[in-house]
């Protein structure tokens, strides 16, 4: 109850009423019956649907690389590939447009991509590290190529991963808002960017509510298809897996893993080099400055405290995150495992419903708070509270799909054999579900704080100016004239890379302990 | 399951406790006895501490700052939270949005005996809700050494932007999406009227205008006067820009056009439905009051509303006020503000 009970004060209840506004203010079917509206809606997709495709493409042979070989390297390559995540919008965006001065689809659907490789590389490689590699062997010894042997046995077992990846980098694709923003302006437009525009500038609450509906509308029909194709198949038989040096063809996929690598990391070497490049030459002066509050006292406190209010916060919001998103990952399982059809079918929807604040705008749920928070004793609409709460509506979601392969994979007979054999539930818990699933565990807590650190969306609507985050402090700087301030908004990137980096190298450390330990 | 949920509780009650006590280590505790007015304002809003700390010991009031986007955005909070106020009183609801926010009743009446001072110069309604703080003017800015070296004069007027002569040289921002451009956008209107502000546009599309979504691509990226050192030597931004591009000679790199300005007054107000009504009134006293105006320059790079302020240093050089900017009265732009916008996007976009 505790996850539905959540989703339900933080997102349903916000999003709903100020929904409901929109409503009441009629007008409605104006825009609905708008051809605009539809192109609108038509873009959104496509061009989320071409972000998802180049992110899956991109991001199977990293997945690749991280499971199955082992490199000297690849321990780096697991944790660089999370950086692009965390970077603000605003800074991509003015990295694309460097490269396309002039905006359009292309460096939109590339951006986009570029920031969800990591959710494909990522997840996939969760499973596929774990998959049993006997049954490739045994398709090999009976004759099949290692692309046959791939495409009959590898693929159909990841698919349940893919296709969770896929489904959450559609919904933060057709969402994303800073990107399409700078890199589309006002001649390519999203759902996401027009619900904005008529909430923040027109205060058109019935024209973004019809806008927020076809989105959902959208968000839901991903999650149907990303649901279908999680179905056909589960349950990957999980093994030792195990990485080694590649051989062969797989060369080919190590380089192809080891381009898009490099293409990730370019726009990381520009934003670095832009940090200590001034007027007169290199210089760390931004890097200095951020012991200050900027030029002319751009921030109200200094960078490093910007830095140490987003470790504490996403700390927050990832230990709630992993609460509820974990409780809801079990009960989804069991409901999956139920024999009864309604249980199961509750579990189906549970599932989705879980995944809709990935496809909600940030502006949607952060104008809801204002309008029934104050309902709440506290008046949490002004709290600091509400930052590490938004924060983990945005990474519950990605716990869950990737928590979730994980339980699902554990295979039930070892289950009922430590029970048979007199286990209590408690004790087959700790003896079988944790030790197998604790590094995957403790990977998707790793990944969600790393996306709350990076979260900006939500987080600019709610933080209070005495406690931004990073990202937060980038976009003020940002927004300041004056060459210290963008040295400096450059330089807070590269510490939020930094953070990224250790953060991430850490908990992967710690995970892979774990499991060594039981 | 009975079990299960046990745990679920403990664990939650757990963790819980854990974040509250991360998040509460950086709240502000032990101020308990001290009469704290939350000042709503906009992402832009910067105080000195030491003006802070001197009012709160003065009048023992404590200030709380909560930031609510852009003027745009805080406005609609506002509205949307009229009956039920986020905070005591408002600062930064300007020109362009005052007539929505007085229109749904966001503030109420208060006459500040600061005012008198000046800002009465800027009142938008007869009740005084809102008193004017500061004035900030949009003008087109030049990088001065690119016309000096290329020989040619630099541009001066509205007109010469749309002179072939200066075909591709400037960047402004999209009206729907930043302030300024919508600024840009309205000055065109003010001065051309409601028949001809297309005709300009139309030729100033021609001319070769580059649009883009926000201030910081336009003046950081494709500036080239700023830091970015971009192509484009001429920029839709502010007339107080000059004053952060002046070099170790102190002499500034950019100018202001100070015949393409339009006007903004960025107002403060006590909210309607407050809790803290007589406290809000001196909050808005204190933004009105000597000490806080002459600090608004430096902080915001914007012009005090009261007259009599000393300005920083080197301001009348680099960043004097415009004499004769563009305005529009608030209820023109309210009334004409979505219809500009839209008109604006099916012409140049």
């Amino acid at each position: 109850m505790a996850p539905v009970g959540f989703l339900v004060v933080f997102f349903a209840w916000p999003v709903l009423a100020i929904i409901g506004r929109g409503f009441a203010a009629g007008g409605l079917d104006v825009v609905l019956g708008d051809a605009r509206t539809w192109q609108l809606a038509g873009f959104t997709v496509a061009s989320a649907a071409a972000s998802t495709v180049v992110a899956v493409l991109a991001g199977l042979p990293v997945a690749f690389l991280l499971a199955r070989v082992r490199l000297p390297g690849v321990g780096l390559a697991r944790t660089l590939v999370l950086v692009p995540f965390v970077l603000p919008t605003v800074v991509v965006g003015l990295a694309f447009r460097a490269l396309w001065p002039d905006g359009g689809v292309l460096p939109i659907v590339l951006a986009n991509a570029f920031f969800n490789v990591a959710v494909v590389a990522r997840t996939v490689a969760g499973l596929w590290a774990r998959l049993d590699s006997r049954t490739t062997d045994a398709a090999r010894a009976l004759g099949a190529s290692p692309w046959r042997a791939f495409r009959s046995v590898t693929l159909p077992a990841l698919a349940p991963a893919v296709a969770s990846a896929a489904a959450v980098v559609f919904l933060f694709c057709a969402t994303s808002f800073g990107v399409v923003l700078i890199l589309g302006g006002a001649r390519y437009r999203t759902l996401e960017t027009e619900i904005y525009l008529r909430t923040v500038d027109l205060l058109d609450l019935s024209g973004a509510a019809a806008l927020s509906l076809i989105q959902f509308a959208a968000v839901v029909a991903a999650l149907v298809v990303g649901g279908l194709a999680r179905r056909r198949k589960e349950g990957a038989r999980i093994g030792s897996g195990g990485a080694r040096t590649p051989r062969g063809g797989e060369w080919w996929v190590v380089g192809a893993a080891a381009v898009v690598l490099a293409l990730l990391v370019t726009p990381i070497v520009a934003l670095l080099a832009e940090s200590v490049s001034t007027e007169d030459g290199w210089s760390l002066a931004g890097y200095r400055a951020l012991t200050s509050t900027g030029e002319k006292g751009a921030l109200q406190v200094s960078g490093w405290d910007a830095a140490l209010n987003s470790l504490k916060v996403a700390i927050d919001a990832t230990l709630l995150a992993m609460v509820v998103g974990v409780l809801a990952s079990v009960v989804l399982v069991a409901l999956r495992r139920s024999p009864a059809q309604a249980a199961r079918g509750l579990g189906e929807t549970m599932d989705a419903v879980l995944m809709l604040p990935l496809g909600v705008s940030a502006v949607t749920v952060g104008f809801g708070y204002l309008v029934t928070l104050d309902a709440l004793p506290g008046d949490l609409r002004t709290s600091p509270y509400l930052v590490p709460l938004a924060q983990a509506l945005v990474i519950i979601p990605l716990i869950v799909r990737m928590v979730l392969p994980v339980l699902r994979s554990v295979d039930v007979r070892l289950r009922q054999a430590a029970s048979t054999l007199g286990a209590s539930p408690l004790r087959v818990w700790r003896e079988i579900d944790l030790p197998l699933t604790l590094r995957p565990l403790v990977a998707a807590a790793g990944f969600g704080f790393v996306v709350a650190l990076g979260e900006f969306g939500a987080t600019s609507f709610l933080a209070r100016p005495t406690a931004p985050t990073l990202p937060v402090a980038v976009a003020t700087l940002m927004a300041r004239p004056g060459e210290l301030n963008n040295q400096m908004a450059y330089a807070a990137c590269a510490l939020l890379m930094l953070v990224t980096v250790l953060a991430v190298a850490l908990i992967d450390r710690l995970g892979r302990g774990g499991v060594g330990e039981f | 399951m009975k079990r299960r949920a046990v745990r679920a509780a403990t664990a939650i009650a757990a963790v819980s406790a854990v974040a509250a006590a991360c998040s509460l280590s950086n709240g502000d505790g032990g101020t308990q006895q001290t009469p704290t007015v939350t000042l709503v304002t906009h992402d832009s809003f910067l105080a000195p501490q030491e003006v802070l700390d001197a009012f709160q010991k003065q009048s023992g009031i404590k200030v709380s700052v909560l930031k609510q986007g852009d003027a745009g955005s805080l406005t609609n909070k506002l509205v949307l939270t009229k009956a039920n106020p986020i905070g005591d009183v408002a600062y930064g609801v300007d020109s362009t949005f005052a007539s929505r926010a007085l229109s749904e009743g966001v503030f109420e009446p208060y006459t500040s005996p600061e005012a008198d001072r000046g800002p009465q110069r800027y009142a938008v309604d007869p009740e005084h809700r809102l008193s004017a703080v500061d004035v900030g003017d949009v003008c087109v800015n030049v990088d001065t050494n690119y016309f000096t070296s290329k020989g040619i004069p630099a541009p001066e007027s509205y007109d010469d932007l749309a002179d072939p002569k200066y075909k591709d040289l400037l960047v402004a921002e999209d009206p729907a999406t930043a302030s300024p451009g919508l600024a840009f956008l309205l000055g065109t209107v003010a001065k051309y009227g409601d028949a001809g502000w297309k005709d300009y546009w139309t030729k100033l599309k021609a001319n070769g205008v580059k649009v883009v979504s926000g201030w910081e691509e336009a003046y950081t990226k494709q500036f080239s006067g700023s830091s970015g050192k971009g192509p484009r030597p001429i920029v839709v931004s502010y007339a107080s820009s000059p004053a952060a591009e002046v070099g170790d000679d102190g002499k500034p790199r950019t100018k202001a056009l100070l015949d393409t300005c339009y006007r903004q007054v960025e107002y403060a107000g006590v909210l309607a439905n407050g809790k803290q009504v007589e406290n809000a009134r001196k909050v808005v006293d204190f933004l009105l009051s000597q000490q806080f105006q002459a600090t608004v320059a430096a902080t915001m790079y914007v012009y005090p509303a009261r007259q009599g302020v000393d300005l920083p240093a080197g301001w009348a050089q680099v960043a004097p006020l415009p004499q004769k900017p563009q305005a529009l009265p608030a209820d023109q732009v309210q009334a004409g503000r979505e219809k500009w916008i839209g008109e604006w996007r099916t012409l140049v976009q």
